[in-house]
């Protein structure tokens, strides 16, 4: 079921295209919103990395760069919560499949860390089932994933 | 159309456009990058505040790389003040250089980092391949 979305919030739905760079005909828009919602600079910062992360799969990984194929992108932005939904047009993949960078042998591997900086800064993000779309949401006040527990606060 | 006869706009002489990109391309100096010396310290400060833009982070790369690959230096800090954002693409770039520099037997440190990218090297645990440093004083110093 669909939420109703709050009162003020902004929606906004786009059509990329799949070239280098698209990323950004709808990520000044959304910097724009975050900030006139009110949203503290370390959550822009974290919105601003998952959504380019996810824009530039899609584009690349997703569309390879057909410049026949789309990407869709659905925003929502309120006080207390961003939305962005991004589907691309290509085969899908398993998010599962993608191997842990922190490993030890992969530390140094220059790619594949979209997914984890995704997974640690947004509060929740889901794949469809073909994995060609990804739900992104970020809660205001919640506390970053990737925080280290801080000393000295444990009582 | 009016057609002047007798005037003529100057052309430099005997020079042919190709040649003068070419002369620019040769005193090109870089872009994204702003390099000076403190001692045996080549300090490297990026100029992109944001850095996303995936010219931009080829540019990047191939100006890091070329100060290990053609300019051979061998201590080189690398000064992220200034820097607000940055992508995994860019981080790619960053690993790559950390491994040239680290075969080339030089030494790489990193300073100046914001507290946002400081948290995307410790989710990426590149803070642990990375040789980061509060500031440009303590990285100096550690050389």
């Amino acid at each position: 079921m669909a939420e109703q979305p709050p009162a003020g919030a902004w929606q906004r739905s786009v059509d990329l295209p799949s070239e280098r760079g698209a990323s950004r005909l709808v990520t000044d828009e959304l910097l724009e919103q975050l900030g006139a919602h009110g949203w503290p600079p370390d959550d822009i910062f974290a919105i601003h990395l998952a959504a380019e992360e996810a824009l530039v799969n899609a584009v690349v990984h997703g569309n390879r760069l057909d410049p026949a194929k789309r990407v869709h992108v659905e925003c929502l932005i309120s006080g207390q919560l961003v939305r962005l939904e991004i589907t691309d047009e290509g085969e899908g993949f398993d998010p599962a499949s993608v191997p842990d960078c922190t490993l030890e042998e992969r530390l140094e591997s220059p790619s594949g860390r979209g997914v984890m900086l995704m997974r640690s800064f947004m509060t929740r993000i889901e794949y469809n089932e073909r994995g060609n779309s990804v739900l992104l949401e970020k809660r205001r006040g919640d506390p970053p994933a990737a925080e280290p527990p801080a000393p000295g606060q444990s009582s | 159309m009016v057609k002047l006869q007798g005037f003529r706009v100057d052309a430099p002489a005997g020079g042919s456009p190709a040649t003068g990109d070419k002369e620019r391309k040769a005193m090109a100096t870089h872009q994204r990058i702003d390099v000076s010396k403190t001692g045996d310290v080549s300090v490297v400060r990026l100029l992109d505040q944001k850095i996303l833009d995936e010219t931009a982070i080829q540019e990047l790369g191939a100006e890091l790389f070329s100060l290990v690959e053609v300019d051979n230096r061998k201590a080189i800090l690398l000064d992220f003040e200034g820097v607000e954002f940055l992508s995994s693409a860019a981080l790619g770039k960053l690993i790559t250089f950390d491994r040239k520099v680290k075969t080339a037997k030089g030494r790489l440190k990193m300073c100046g980092i914001s507290p946002g990218i400081l948290e995307v090297f410790q989710v990426t645990k590149l803070n642990k391949v990375f040789d980061i440093r509060d500031d440009l004083a303590e990285a100096l110093a550690a050389f």
